[in-house]
């Protein structure tokens, strides 16, 4: 069966859990930018964790099914409707042959996932149906899903419609979002009433913020440890010899606005990092609109570990219960 | 030199090897991270290699992040009595100096350069202390570079010049980055000469371009048909200038599908270099031309 796209929406991918491997070569591992949700959507439609889904960003696509399938939309607040009848969120609802489902305005978070039991069948590239557009890999040719185009969805065995998340299981970032980090990499670079004052000071998602990074601004400037520049660094202070950058990492170029690279990131460069966003809360800043008021937070490993940890029992409880 | 070890948030440690350039920094490098990659410790998912650093990408619930620094701190002696000597290839990358594609974009983006009354070129050449443009593409283009990191964006290379340290150039990076960047443009910056794989955002000055596609994710180009990206760490590259006629011929040749690059199997060691420079890579530039 295909999806025929009737509109794609602002900014409408196929993504799964990415194509980790390559980041040496420059691709990221790229997928969803909230794990959580895609696998949570693909659980309520029967689908493994990793199936690919549809990744909407701020506003919905418009999709007619040439098929009956069992959907499920997860992780922003994206009211679905089918042939315009609402249906819930978090939930597994089945689109009849000829239906077309379409979505009301944004009201919380940034993402939605569409799980549709059987997955989108597009070829995998390099291990994944992420589409990573820089590098025309993974999705439809490439890119992102426009007006016109035909998914093809993957055969199963229908789900059960009715499935539902329970809301205190859902996630979505409090206001103002509290982003942890592990200060670390080139830290010492800045100076430790700079390192107190990123973390005391009140920041906002700039516009800048795609699936490479996201970019705040609000705080105040970084001041820099005095130094002669290293060989082959570059004269700015905030310049390092260019190296690897993690999943997460936090640059702050001239030491004003800070960047953090997302799933789409570049694999290195010349501009110092700070430190790191903690894998558990990665999903989170894919849900955060610009202007979003931000606070970092300072925690050590030990808390990057247990936070980990809370987010893989929650997953597990999940999992137990759509059992 | 002397190593840092760090954690990048609880997924990565990053080694820093030292925090200047040199290539025996990035030999270190290339050996721990292929010792890590020997290794094979178990939960390792990504091993990326850069210019005087690496970094380890592990899954913390097959290893804890403590005892991955503990097993990869383990593997520096083992990398600092390895061979610096390695197996590669010199490959020649035929370039058109101020072509008309880059020339362009340096013009459209001049607000953002730290000379905007000139080109890249003029400004490079001047603060290089060259007499004229045509002087430093010369010193650009004479000897042979080093592939010492891939990345930033898919199958980007970065280059090393195979000089003495007081022979290299160094650029600064643009005061803000553009937002457009031809592909396959030869850029500069700090003392690293790279190649765009893609059209994108870019911070180097833009000195050239080649006609040679070095990135595709469709493997219909003839020299990419088994893995789409074609530089890796440890490539040795000449840069071949060339004229607008050769240019078209050249793109023309790759859209035929008979394009093949001038590529030499050579080896590669890091003490014979250090005490005799322009020995080893004149041995390198005779292997090319017999190739």
């Amino acid at each position: 069966m295909t999806l025929k796209i009737i509109s794609h929406g602002l900014s409408t991918s196929i993504q799964d859990l990415g194509r980790p491997g390559y980041f040496h070569l420059g691709i990221p591992i790229g997928g969803a930018m909230d794990r959580f949700s895609l696998r949570v959507a693909n659980m309520l439609v029967g689908n493994p964790e990793d199936a690919a889904c549809l990744e909407v960003v701020f506003l919905g696509p418009k999709i007619e099914f040439t098929k009956s399938a069992i959907v499920a939309v997860a992780g922003a607040e994206l009211p679905v409707r089918v042939d315009g009848e609402l249906r819930e969120t978090w939930s597994s609802f089945e689109v009849k042959a000829g239906q077309v489902l379409s979505f009301d305005f944004l009201k919380a978070g940034a993402r939605a996932y569409i799980a549709i039991s059987g997955g989108i069948d597009t070829p995998p590239a390099l291990g994944s149906r992420s589409t990573y557009p820089i590098g025309a890999l993974g999705g439809l040719d490439g890119r992102n899903i426009q007006a016109g185009d035909e998914l093809p969805v993957g055969t199963s065995s229908m789900g059960k419609t009715g499935l539902n998340i329970h809301e205190e299981l859902r996630r979505l970032p409090t206001t103002p979002a509290r982003l942890r980090v592990l200060p670390g990499l080139y830290w010492h670079r800045i100076t430790e009433e700079s390192g107190n004052g990123f973390f005391d000071d009140e920041w906002q998602v700039a516009p800048e913020a795609d699936r490479m990074g996201y970019r705040f601004k609000g705080g105040r400037p970084l001041e820099f440890v005095d130094r002669e520049q290293p060989f082959g660094a570059g004269a700015d202070p905030s310049n390092i010899v260019d190296g690897c950058y993690c999943y997460g990492s936090i640059q702050v170029p001239g030491g004003k606005e800070p960047i953090v690279l997302h799933r789409d990131a570049v694999s290195g460069g010349g501009y110092f990092t700070l430190g790191a966003i903690i894998s558990a809360d990665m999903d989170f800043i894919g849900q955060l609109q610009p202007h979003t008021p931000v606070k970092f937070e300072k925690v050590n490993m030990a808390g990057a570990n247990a936070a980990r940890g809370e987010r893989k029992q929650l997953l597990e409880k999940i999992r137990k219960e759509l059992g | 030199m002397k190593t840092r070890y760090t954690h990048g948030g609880d997924e990565h440690i990053y080694v820093e090897i030292d925090d200047e350039m040199s290539l025996d920094a990035f030999f270190k490098s290339l050996s721990m991270s292929n010792a890590v990659r020997d290794a094979k410790i178990d939960g390792v998912t990504e091993i990326c290699p850069a210019n005087a650093s690496f970094q380890v990408r592990f899954d913390p619930d097959v290893i804890a992040p403590e005892e991955m620094m503990r097993q990869i701190k383990n593997l520096e002696t083992q990398a600092e009595t390895a061979e610096k000597r390695m197996n590669t290839r010199i490959v020649e990358i035929p370039v058109l100096y101020q072509d008309p594609w880059t020339h362009e974009t340096v013009m459209r983006f001049r607000e953002r350069h730290q000379d905007p009354s000139g080109t890249d070129l003029d400004y490079a050449a001047r603060i290089n202390g060259f007499d004229s443009v045509e002087e430093f593409i010369t010193a650009h283009h004479s000897q042979p570079w080093f592939v010492s990191m891939v990345g930033f964006v898919a199958g980007l290379p970065f280059l090393y010049q195979l000089v003495e340290r007081e022979k290299q150039l160094q650029v600064p990076k643009y005061l803000s980055p553009r937002t457009d960047t031809p592909k396959l443009t030869v850029g500069y910056g700090g003392c690293f000469s790279c190649i765009y794989s893609v059209r994108g955002a870019g911070g180097y000055q833009m000195f050239g371009i080649t006609p040679m596609p070095i990135y595709d994710p469709e493997q219909t180009i003839s020299y990419l048909e088994d893995f789409m990206v074609f530089f890796r760490p440890g490539d040795i590259v000449k840069w071949k200038p060339i004229k607008r006629a050769e240019y078209d011929e050249i793109v023309a040749a790759v859209e035929a599908g008979t394009y093949q690059p001038r590529i030499a199997e050579v080896e590669f060691d890091l003490e014979n270099f250090n005490a005799d420079m322009a020995g080893t890579n004149a041995k390198l530039l005779e292997a090319l031309n017999d190739a």
